[in-house]
């Protein structure tokens, strides 16, 4: 193979790194930088000062809205993968080959289209008169409430993450060796047992990515907590837009972000050391 | 064995019940653009098609057709192409630093999209393009060039790389090559990616609130209406928005996976 550095591989190379730096990497350190900018007479200043800082981490509503964030997301997080796993453990080892097949197909295609709509959807469904409440009162029950509940986020947040965590799942499950689990079995664990010492840990790299994939999705969602959870408390992602779009105060805003991104990274890399850490 | 059995009916009933869930509100949501009661509910009133043609008479409407058009297209062909320069450089060649090389070029889907919103609103002002159309365009390609590496990717993985060293060895430039050997074998990958990256822009709406300024993709004028009420056109507006993202994916995969399976 050839390999030397000319026109031709640079022309290969070249467009993302370029992109990225100028429309990825750019934005992101700027907005850092702007977490430490002043705004005076609605006009933002750039300077260095830690006042935006001090302020919001000050604040009690910020630190409720912090902990509020972090509590649904985990709660989604542990709920997705939950239900998911079932599924996901139908899907890798009960069907087959082909229906698994269509399967990821059809989950595919809910990944990728409007959650916004699909939120609206539920928010209708959810509602004290909506579509779920009616239905339950031919069984005789409710109604209840649903919207601007903790249910009511939840279903969102699934809306979102449910389809990917699923496909993740199936996917790591479906790449264990037979072997392994059959050898299990003749040696006389039970099922449960087979579960939790074979299946589970040789699939704990996909599982775990699947929760991280699901936090991150949960974590900096607007849509779930604001229309069907009723944003009271505001979750971050909230708190940024109400910062942004109505107070004009981006450096502020950034602020958040920076938290939230920090947040993120030791959640992710908790995660993945754990992933790859060595069972003893 | 009998719980064998039954294990099985219970996991094919729970994933029966986990696609309705995840369909549940796409199916909902176009049985009520036809439900000519204001509020959505159960028992459905009778058939009608107003909330269409309320939309389809409201300019507004086609105004943002036409930049989620044009915003979905554009970005759609600049993420595919920058996922093909990606993916090839990836596949072809080994470098220092290839790993924060294809870090920087997958990130992005790992980000939470309102910290992009708010970066890139920021920055585009700062630099001075905020508020366009290829504003929108401009971030969307950030975001969805991520998808298109992926899936181009996937197909060179089944190119036998003596390919193209054979077309070398046949006197053929690197770059006749690249045109009479690696493109054509690509090619359904580069539609598919096209299809997909295309959906991910069209639906997108956090990125395009904060930077759109006031030229409004369909899903910022969708939630820009759910501000205020519960409005049935939104129904109509989301058949029309699943019918074509779904139709967008749904080719994407059906390409990718045919061409997939002829060649393996």
């Amino acid at each position: 193979m050839k390999n030397k550095l000319d026109l031709y591989a640079l022309t290969w190379r070249m467009p993302v790194i370029v992109w990225q730096l100028l429309f990825f990497v750019g934005p992101l350190l700027f907005m850092i930088a702007m977490s430490f900018f002043l705004v005076k007479n609605y006009r933002m200043e750039e300077a260095f000062e830690m006042k935006n800082w001090i302020k919001m981490t000050s604040r009690g509503y910020f630190w409720d809205a912090y902990l509020y964030t972090v509590f649904l997301a985990s709660l989604s997080t542990v709920v997705t993968s939950l239900l998911a796993f079932p599924a996901a453990y139908g899907l890798a080892f009960k069907v087959s080959e082909s229906t698994r097949r269509w399967a990821i197909f059809l989950l595919i295609i809910p990944f990728f289209t409007s959650y916004l709509v699909r939120t609206f959807s539920w928010y209708v469904i959810l509602a004290e008169s909506g579509v779920a409440n009616a239905m339950l009162a031919y069984i005789g029950l409710g109604p209840f409430k649903m919207l601007n509940t903790i249910f009511g986020s939840i279903v969102g947040y699934l809306t979102l993450t449910f389809p990917l965590v699923i496909i993740l799942q199936t996917l790591s499950l479906s790449n264990i060796d037979r072997s392994l689990i059959e050898a299990a079995q003749n040696l006389g664990a039970g099922r449960l047992k087979t579960l939790w010492s074979v299946t589970i840990p040789s699939a704990k790299v996909g599982l775990i990515i699947g929760a991280v994939f699901c936090f991150i999705l949960s974590f900096g969602d607007f849509v779930a907590p604001y229309y069907l959870g009723g944003s009271k408390p505001p979750t971050l992602p909230i708190l940024i837009i109400d910062t942004t779009k109505a107070g004009q105060q981006w450096p502020r805003a950034a602020v958040v972000a920076v938290v939230m991104m920090l947040t993120l990274m030791t959640v992710a890399y908790t995660a993945i050391s754990l992933a790859y850490r060595k069972r003893r | 064995m009998n719980t064998d059995r039954l294990i099985r009916w219970a996991i094919w009933l729970y994933l029966l019940v986990v696609f309705v869930f995840v369909f549940t509100p796409i199916i909902t949501s176009v049985i009520f653009s036809f439900n000519s009661d204001r509020f959505p509910t159960v028992p459905l009133g009778s058939f009608t098609t107003k909330w269409y043609q309320t939309v389809i008479s409201d300019p507004d409407f086609w105004k943002a057709v036409r930049t989620s058009l044009l915003v979905s297209v554009c970005s759609g062909v600049l993420a595919t192409l920058i996922g093909f320069c990606t993916a090839y450089t990836d596949f072809r060649y080994q470098f220092r630093f290839k790993g924060a090389y294809i870090a920087l070029a997958l990130l992005p889907p790992t980000i939470p999209l309102i910290i992009l919103a708010l970066a890139m609103l920021a920055w585009l002002s700062k630099i001075g393009a905020s508020g366009q159309v290829w504003s929108i365009i401009i971030a969307h390609t950030v975001l969805c060039a991520p998808f298109a590496m992926g899936v181009i990717r996937l197909r060179l993985q089944q190119m036998d790389p003596d390919l193209e060293s054979a077309a070398w060895n046949l006197g053929a430039s690197e770059w006749s090559a690249m045109k009479n050997v690696v493109l054509p074998f690509a090619k359904p990958a580069l539609v598919s990616a096209f299809c997909l990256t295309m959906a991910v822009s069209f639906d997108e709406f956090t990125v395009s609130w904060f930077v759109s300024g006031l030229n409004k993709t369909i899903p910022v004028a969708i939630l820009e209406v759910l501000q205020g009420t519960v409005d049935p056109q939104i129904n109509a507006i989301g058949t029309f928005v699943f019918f074509t993202s779904m139709t967008l994916v749904i080719i994407a995969q059906l390409i990718f996976t045919a061409r997939t399976n002829r060649s393996s």
